[in-house]
Parts: C-alpha cells; structure tokens; sequence
C-alpha cells in the first residue's frame, strides 16, 4: 500500500526496509564452564510503524532475544551467532561504547518492572533530562521544556510538580508512563517493550498500551513487544513470533495466526490463555451443587482498619462492608485491583487478623471470636494457598516434609500413616513420587504450586482460600491448575475462595463472584449476571480491560459469556 | 498506514548514513569469542583463585599443629635446652630460640591449640548466646524484643577491648576465662544479625503458611525460623574466628589471658618484645602468624559469602 502511494522509489525502498531485522540469531549463557544455548536461530522482522509481539512461556527466550538486540546481556551472556540488522546495519558485535552511540536515540527500551527500573534518590525531572543530556540534545533551558512537554506527552498530569517528585510518589503506572517518556524522547525508530504492563492493574494495562500505541502511530516508531499474554499480543501486535524452548514456532500475521494457528504449540497456547475466547471454561457444566449443603462462609459486614503510622490520627479502611456467602462445594471469587482489598478479606477469612468489625463464619464457627488453641484447631478446616510458589515453600525442607508438617501438628499419626497419606495427597496433586525427596528449588513454578496445594489438602480441609494462586504462572500451567482445582473440587466436595484480578480466569473457574473496588464491594452476584449485566461502571470497565477481545473472530463462543448473552 | 510509513521516512535515512561504516563479525570472530585450548586453559589457571588455596593452606596447617603438634616438631614447647638461650635461626632451630632456651617454632606449633581452641569457646560463646537472644527478640517482637536489643545496644557501645578485660578480671585470668570474655563481646553483633534475619525470614510466605497448617509457636520457630536465619550467622562465626584469635593473642599480649610459660601466641609475642633489639624473630613470627591466620579465616569467609549470592 505505501509502495503505491510513496512518490519516490528510492524512499519507498527505504520505508520498506525493515527497521530491525534478525537473522538465525543464537544466544547462549554461561553457567559454570561451559554454555548453554537458549535462543536458536531466531529471524524475524519489525517494519517501520509495526508492532511485532514475541510471545512465549518463561525460558522461552524472548526477554533473551530483546536484550540481545539491544545489547544488554547479562554478564553471563554470549552472541554465537547472527546479524542483528538496524535498519539494515548489523549491530551484533558491536562494542558497548558503540552501542552507546544508538541506545536511547535509534533504539530503546521499556523495562519490566517500573519500580526498580527508576532511581528512587533522583527526581523524575532529572531522570527524563538524562537521555537528552547524554545524546546532547539542546541547552538546559531547552531540555527543562522537553522534559515537561515529554511527561505532559505520555499523558502524566501536572508535568512540572511530576518532574519535582521523586519515584515513590508515583503510582505504577504513573511510573511506568515516566519509562516510556524515557523511551521515546529520542523518537527513536525502534521501541523494545519487554513486559511494559505485566506488573499493573488490569485498567492500568490497557491504558498504558492505548498509550504506547498512539506514541507509535504518531512517530512512526516500530515496537518489538515482548509478553506471555497471548491476549495483550493478540490485541495489539500486527505480527506474531510465538517462541518455545528458544526455537520460533511460528510466526505471521496476528490475525492468521489466531484464525488458523499452524503449529501444535500455539494452538495449546491459544486454548490455555483464559482470556480469548477458545479457552473452555474449566467449570463443568450442569446444576450447580443445591444449596441445602448451607453456606461454607458467610461473610457479614465485614470492616478492616490499618492504624496509620504513628503520630497521625485515623486510620486506613482497607475493607469497608464487605458480605457474601458461599455455598458449600461451589467457587467465589473476590476480584478487584490492587489495594482493592481483596487479600486483606482471604487473610480475615483464614483467621490471620482480627476484623474491626463485622462477622465471618466458617462452617458455622465465627472465626472473629477465636484465639489461641481454638484457632489453631479451626485452621484443619480452612487453608490458605499463596500466590507466588516460590515463596510459601520453605527452600531448606524436602517436598515429603513439606507436605508432612500439618500432619505433625495435629493429633499425632503412626509413621506408616503418614506416609500413606502423603503418597495418596500426591496423586491427587498429579505428581510424581520421585519429587518427595527433592526440594522446591529443583521443581517448576506449577509443580510447586502443586505442592503448595498437597500441603493444604492433606488434612483434608473444608475450604480452600487461593490467593491469587494460578497469577504467577505460565498461560499453560495455569490451565492445568485450574483444571486440577476443579477435579478436586469435585472429588473432595471442596468450597473455593478464590482471590484474583483476572476476570479471565474467574470467568472460568468460579460460580459466584463479588467484585470490589477501593474496599467496597461494588458488584456481586453468578457470574453469568455479573459478566453479561454488571451493575457498575468499574465492572464494566474490568470486563472491557480484559486483553485478547479485540482481534478475535467474534463466533463460536458458546462458552463465551461476554457478547453471546440474550 | 501510509501516514505511519511517511513519519518513519524522514529517520530511516539518516540512521543508514550514521551506521554505514559498521565491519561485520562472521560466525565465530565475536570479540568475546575465545577459540583455543590454551587461551582457555590459561583463563583457567588465571581464574583460580591462589589467595584462597593459600588462605586454606595456612587454616590446615594451623589445624594440623594444633592437634597433632609433636608431628611437626621434635622440640618441647615448654622445656627449654639448657645453654641454647636467644640462638638466631639456624639449621638446628629454625627460627631460633629464647630467653630460655626454648624453640620458637616449637613454642608457636604447640600455642596453635590453645590460641584456636581459645578462638573456637570465644565464637562459640557468641554464635550461641547471641543467636539465641536475637531469635527470641525476633520472633517474640514487641517488649520482649525491645528488652533484650537495648541490652545489646548497651554492649555494643562499650569498648571490645575494656569489655573483655573487665570481664578477665571478673572471671580470673586463664585461657578459658579470656576466651569467654572474647566471646562475650560477640554476642551483641550476633545478636542484631540474628534478628534481623529472623525478621526477614518471620515475614516470608512459608513461615505464615506454616502457622496456617496449625503449626505452634515453638515449632515453627525452630523447624523453619531457625534453620533459615542460620546461613548468615554462621558465615559472621567465620568472620569472627579471625578477629577472636586477635582478640585472645591481644588479651595473651597484655598478660591477661593464659599465664607463662603456656605457648600462646600473644603471650609469645609480649614476651618476645623485651629482645627485639638482640632477637626481633622472637616477636616477629609469632606476629606474622597471627597476621596470616586472621588473613586466611577473612579471606574464606569472604569465599563462602560470594557463593551464598
């Protein structure tokens, strides 16, 4: 199309000319002596004004891939092989202090992580001032102006006073609106986004996606995202470079892909991600359990107070009348963003701080009333899983004492017993007996999630409360989890509470739901009702912030409760 | 599409002007590429570390002569030869003798025990009292942990030095007795690490899981609290083994820690001090051997920190 309109040749030739092209890229990382080769002849693309998602699981190699082309290896980290072409000059092998010379003015990044990327004892203003004062941009006066202009750009309010403030009185995605001012000050004509929206809220996601896009359709810029939402690329990349184990699967056109997916692993990819709408719903089907069982929980009016620092008055109201009930055998979820409140309720439910008000009933015991011995006895009913793996298991322990420790604490078992109940909770876990003797940092981050789940049901509890459980790992080992928690839902009769920001992954998972917002519970209800007729504006626009609707094939979606209802 | 191709136009050009002259690096000819055997095999013997070998070497050896010292010398380390008093070193005796007639080298094989043992009750004093101080403020938290951190505030704000000699005075002199009070002035540093890792580890998700399992205080405390503040208390008592030595060859110097004519290597070198202008050995190498074993305990317990990160 633009080769047709383009009024000169040569220029056409230009602007058809990839502004990034990789080619049989191969990347290795040392560990001890010898090297391990973690990218395999990756090629791929990225065209001027394109936005290009290298899609993955963690290891695939796509962070590996983006910091390769911008130079920015760890120490550990080789190029074997390959030519990195930036606008047609191969940049690979470069020398830092070359590399220094095309870094932030032809090429650069927005990191991960917007907290730990911006350096906490500096101002804003100073930070942004750094990229026009390495590359020499203009006078002092003139880099103030840019400055605030930029901040006033990527849609910061009142640019002066952010430029005066420093890191921490930034929300995440004012901080992270401040990295992509960084990136695009030099209107460079290459963006590397390496999971720009990964640590936000929902609603912040899209906003700051909505932004990076607009940045790119007004400079022209090309954006090489890096991601492992399937939806988050499905939305807004032209093309698609799905990576596995280092190696490309496949790659084209967004639409085509997602249309008809090639290779097996995308299209496991494509049915895992809970947000597109081939993703089954994980819940059987049929009559939800009758609700003569009587309710598991019943939350009542539930107030949580935080006494604010010392020497100031009041208090922070984290949960501000919050009811529900959950019938037994069925899924509630509580969903909101963070600070909503959600994890200060799963805490109050399992007994680990007082409500300042308000009633929570567990199997018909008032959890607010206990304390000591009694408390200790009530937690056989009730158990709280952990969002990150990684941290609940303790690294010292074996995963057989791991698992063993509830036993140990209550009435005491005969050796043999124990063993037998490990054994059995493991199977019912899905993994293998090999693992008992290992210790967690030998095992994947599903794998220990799993066994953070056999610790929980080995003393057999009544309830489960999840903790955003399934957020911390991979699209496809999310799937197999919420598919283990539903087979045990079934076979132990088990109630969940399951804690989350994904509306996603609720939709899939849960019977009930309420949402909250700033402490408040602003919607609740089946989740049929809630998804198909939300009762407030913040749920609509929940719902409306859940990635991968937009470039999807709107059919077939009978398990698709947005946009099929009556 | 067509606006998007027009604004990205006007930078393409100028970026393939600046980046015409770049050489291409075929396969193989990165510069941080390192092709052969040798250049690898010399990178190797460049990277092994010769301080560290060293610095085990010399904790061997000390070892060594501390338990099996009539291995390494036939002389006594107490009994001197009669008329062979402040020889030089010679074939003989190596690194000659004193004012009574007695082998040095004999004198600093046979002080080795007392001067590691002295090291070890004096770490081993710290490493216990004080871990357990900061693991019950720790996990105790609140008055309990205020009470017994401002004690240790107390303790850290005396002198070592003075601590450990009043401490000398009020046990009575002796290798044990210096070798406590040494270590009663480890307990505070001890004590602040300990609870800081208990702090650390307290707030982690399997301590909080393990309460949630019906774990009671007692229990948690010491199946999962303790063992995982342990790491960096343990790499401080490697730490502190060299300065104990110090400590003790300091309280030795100053004729409080074990009496004459006991080798020790403090004592070795007060005593030595008095002929340092006839027989400068006699101070000097008891010295060197302090420097070299306080040196290699720094030096491994550096070793063992980069491995921990």
């Amino acid at each position: 199309m633009s080769t047709a309109t383009a009024p000169h040749p040569a220029s056409a030739a230009n602007a058809d000319l990839p502004v990034l092209e990789i080619n049989n890229l191969a990347v290795s990382y040392r560990s001890n002596n010898d090297f391990q080769r973690v990218v395999h002849n990756v090629s791929l693309q990225v065209r001027p004004g394109e936005i290009v998602a290298l899609v993955g699981e963690s290891g695939s190699g796509k962070t590996t891939t983006a910091q390769a082309v911008i130079g920015l290896l760890a120490e550990n980290g080789r190029l074997e092989s390959g030519a990195i072409r930036l606008n047609g000059t191969d940049i690979a092998g470069w020398s830092e202090k070359r590399l220094d010379t095309i870094r932030g003015s032809k090429i650069s990044l927005i990191p991960q992580d917007p907290t730990g990327s911006l350096n906490p004892v500096k101002t804003i203003g100073t930070q942004v001032a750094e990229v026009f004062q390495i590359h020499r941009r203009g006078t002092r006066a003139e880099i103030e102006a840019g400055v605030i202009d930029l901040l006033a750009r990527v849609g910061l309010s009142q640019p002066e006073l952010r430029a005066r403030q420093y890191p921490h009185e930034l929300s995440g995605g004012m901080r992270q609106r401040v990295l992509i001012a960084i990136a695009v000050a030099m209107r460079p004509a290459l963006i590397i986004a390496d999971e720009p929206t990964s640590a936000l809220d929902v609603t912040v996601q899209q906003r700051i996606l909505d932004l990076i896009d607009g940045l790119r359709e007004e400079y022209g810029t090309a954006v090489l995202l890096v991601t492992h939402d399937l939806g988050v690329a499905a939305d807004r990349a032209d093309h698609l470079v799905v990576l596995k184990g280092g190696r490309v699967q496949e790659q084209g056109p967004t639409a085509e892909i997602l249309a008809s997916p090639r290779s097996d692993y995308t299209r496991k990819l494509l049915a895992d991600a809970p947000s597109l709408a081939k993703a089954q719903r994980v819940k059987r089907a049929g009559p939800r359990p009758a609700p003569e069982g009587g309710h598991a929980i019943v939350v009542e009016d539930l107030v949580q107070d935080f006494p604010l620092d010392r020497g100031r008055r009041g208090a922070f109201r984290a949960v501000d009348g919050i009811s529900f009930k959950v019938a037994r055998g069925t899924t509630h979820a509580v969903v909101g963003e963070s600070g909503s409140g959600k994890t200060t309720t799963a805490r109050s439910v399992v007994g680990f701080q007082k409500p300042t008000s308000g009633r929570i009933l567990v199997d018909g015991v008032d959890v607010t009333t206990l304390r000591g011995e009694a408390l200790r006895q009530f937690r056989r009913t009730i158990q709280l899983v952990y969002q990150n793996p990684f941290a609940s298991l303790d690294p010292l322990q074996t995963i057989y004492q791991i698992i063993e420790e509830p036993l140990l604490n209550f009435d005491p078992l005969p050796r043999e017993e124990r063993a037998r109940k490990i054994h059995a909770i493991l199977d019912r876990v899905r993994l293998p007996q090999s693992v008992l003797t290992r210790r967690p940092r030998t095992l994947s981050g599903g794998q220990r999630q799993r066994v953070a789940l056999a610790r929980a049901l080995v003393l057999e509890p009544q309830v489960l409360v999840l903790d955003e459980a399934v957020s911390a790992l991979d699209v496809t080992v999310q799937a197999q989890i919420l598919g283990l928690l539903d087979e045990l839902q079934q076979a132990l009769g088990l109630t969940y509470l399951f804690i989350s920001h994904d509306l996603a992954v609720v939709r899939q998972i849960s019977d009930t739901v309420s949402v909250l917002y700033n402490g408040r519970q602003v919607d609740s209800g089946t989740v049929e009702d809630v998804f198909l007729r939300p009762g407030s504006p913040y749920t609509r626009e929940l719902i409306g912030a859940i990635a991968g609707q937009r470039n999807l094939p709107m059919m077939n979606t009978s398990n698709h409760f947005v946009g099929t209802g009556q | 599409m067509t606006s998007i191709n027009t604004a990205s136009r006007s930078l393409v050009p100028s970026d393939a002007g600046l980046l015409e002259s770049t050489s291409r690096y075929g396969v193989g000819t990165h510069p941080n590429d390192r092709g052969l055997p040798v250049a690898r095999w010399l990178t190797a013997v460049m990277r092994f570390p010769i301080g560290l070998a060293a610095s085990w070497f010399v904790m061997a050896i000390v070892v060594m002569w501390a338990l099996f010292p009539a291995l390494f010398t036939s002389y006594s380390g107490t009994v001197g030869v009669a008329r062979q008093q402040l020889r030089a070193p010679s074939a003989e005796h190596w690194l000659g003798t004193d004012a009574l007639g007695r082998d040095l080298l004999a004198r600093v094989i046979y002080g080795a025990a007392n001067s590691l043992s002295g090291a070890f009750v004096a770490v081993g004093v710290g490493l216990v009292i004080g871990t357990t101080l900061g693991l019950l403020a720790g996990s105790a938290r609140g008055r309990v942990d205020g009470a017994i951190m401002r004690i240790v505030d107390v303790l850290l704000s005396i002198p070592q030095l003075l601590l450990s000699l009043s401490i000398v005075i009020l046990l009575g002199f002796g290798t044990v007795n210096a070798a406590i009070a040494v270590g009663v002035t480890s307990i505070a540093s001890f004590a602040r690490l300990a609870r800081s890792e208990v702090v650390r580890v307290r707030a982690s998700d399997y301590v909080e899981a393990a309460f949630g399992s019906g774990g009671t205080f007692v229990r948690v405390l010491l199946r999962h609290i303790l063992p995982n503040s342990l790491t960096s208390v343990v790499a401080l008592a490697a730490l502190q083994f060299g300065s104990a030595i110090l400590a003790i060859s300091t309280l030795g110097f100053l004729g409080y820690g074990a009496p004459p004519p006991t080798p020790e290597w403090g004592l070795l070198i007060a005593e030595g001090r008095n002929y340092i202008a006839r027989a400068w050995w006699l101070t000097t190498v008891p010295g060197v051997v302090v420097i070299l074993v306080v040196l290699s305990a720094n030096r491994i317990n550096q070793s063992f920190g980069k491995d921990r990160t």
